[in-house]
């Protein structure tokens, strides 16, 4: 089969550029494209991504697959490839540190402006906050995300705006902690977030859902910080 | 939280607000003016004259067009703020915006009360 990868190491490339390298697949068999690049690396050893876990749970070899972002361990050929051709390019919208490697700094800083902690100034109990098997089921879906940020760089918005849009990662954590029970900031929470490019560049465009390797709904949690807003407003 | 002083409601809350009530003002001046044409085939200028004379289509055109004034300027200015990256140019395609909008709004004011 035919790969095409994008390749760039400011150091030697003046600007980036495509890399064509026809690969047999030992046995003919249905690997995961992470192994793919791993072959490609024994080829050629100056190919850069990252990895770590390589079974979906670390979120860092989040890429671009013949056009779709997704991680490259959980993704098997037969899922991306069209016409024995793959192409692989970094997340989109984010500056590439090299090749498949890209800059998450400004992703990670939507996040921290979430703050992604638990607020709660009440006096601690003796041992923990204890919560109803009904409150914490409200984080199910929220709490699984691993911030590989394949969400956020398939949102038109976050291309345009990644410094003043949370973006739909950050917004899901947002409402992570805006639905947790033990929490007690959510007025002051709120408060950060109305404004006309943190939640409301959400066009529900729905990339973010689409793309979700963990099979979250970023677009319904935005809806319903929406929701919280209104109520809160009127 | 991002601060913006050009956006037009307090926050991003009440743009998105606005922009929703807007449309449905905008969809029942159109579903009412298509409905109107079509149940008056012949219309004349007297008929059309009669109708804008009325208090209650003043009332119902005036608001169309300030909601299409305040739709448009929160439309556009969303779209400065994704696609012009230079501030100069942005400020000046905002302004532009802005000036049309005023143009249209005293224009439509000036034809509705002239009938
Ligand atoms: S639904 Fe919202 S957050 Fe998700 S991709 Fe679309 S604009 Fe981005
Ligand atoms: S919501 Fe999904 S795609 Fe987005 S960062 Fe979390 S796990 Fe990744
Ligand atoms: S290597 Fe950890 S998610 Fe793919």
């Amino acid at each position: 089969m035919l790969v095409s990868v994008y390749r760039y190491n400011p150091e030697i490339d003046d600007a980036p550029y495509m890399q064509d390298i026809h690969i047999d697949i030992p046995g003919g068999k249905d690997i995961m494209v992470l192994d793919l690049l791993q072959l490609l690396k024994d080829k050629d050893p100056t190919l850069g991504y990252r990895r770590s876990c390589r079974e979906g749970v670390c979120g860092s070899d989040g890429m671009n697959m013949n056009g779709l972002n997704g991680l490259a361990c959980i993704t098997p050929l037969s899922e991306v490839v069209e016409n024995d051709k793959l192409v692989l390019r970094p997340l989109p919208g984010l500056p590439v540190i090299r090749d498949l490697v890209v800059d998450m700094s400004q992703f990670y800083k939507q996040y921290e402006k979430i703050k992604p902690f638990l607020i709660n100034d009440t006096p601690p109990p003796a041992i923990e906050r204890l919560q109803s098997p009904e409150e914490r089921a409200e984080l199910d879906g929220l709490y699984e995300c691993i911030l590989c940020a394949c969400c956020s760089t398939a949102c038109p918005s976050f291309w345009w705006n990644p410094d003043k849009f949370i973006g739909p990662s950050g917004l899901l954590q947002a409402y992570r902690f805006l639905a947790d029970s033990r929490d007690t900031a959510t007025t002051e929470r709120l408060a950060d977030l109305d404004d006309p490019f943190s939640v409301f560049r959400c066009h529900g465009i729905m990339n973010c859902v689409n793309v979700c390797p963990k099979g979250l709904n970023p677009t319904k949690a935005i809806g319903k910080i929406r929701n919280m807003l209104i109520s809160q407003a009127t | 939280m991002v601060t913006s002083i050009t956006s037009f409601g307090r926050s991003g809350l009440y743009d998105w607000m606005i922009q929703r009530v807007t449309a449905v003002v905008l969809l029942a001046f159109t579903v009412f003016m298509i409905g109107y044409m079509l149940f008056n085939p012949d219309l004349d200028y007297q008929q059309w004259k009669e109708l804008f004379e009325c208090t209650s289509m003043r009332i119902f055109t005036l608001m169309a067009l300030l909601s299409m004034a305040a739709h448009a300027w929160i439309g556009m200015w969303s779209i400065s703020t994704d696609y012009i990256k230079p501030t100069g140019i942005r400020f000046l395609f905002q302004s532009a915006c802005g000036l049309l909008t005023f143009i249209y709004v005293v224009w439509g004011i000036q034809i509705l009360w002239g009938v």
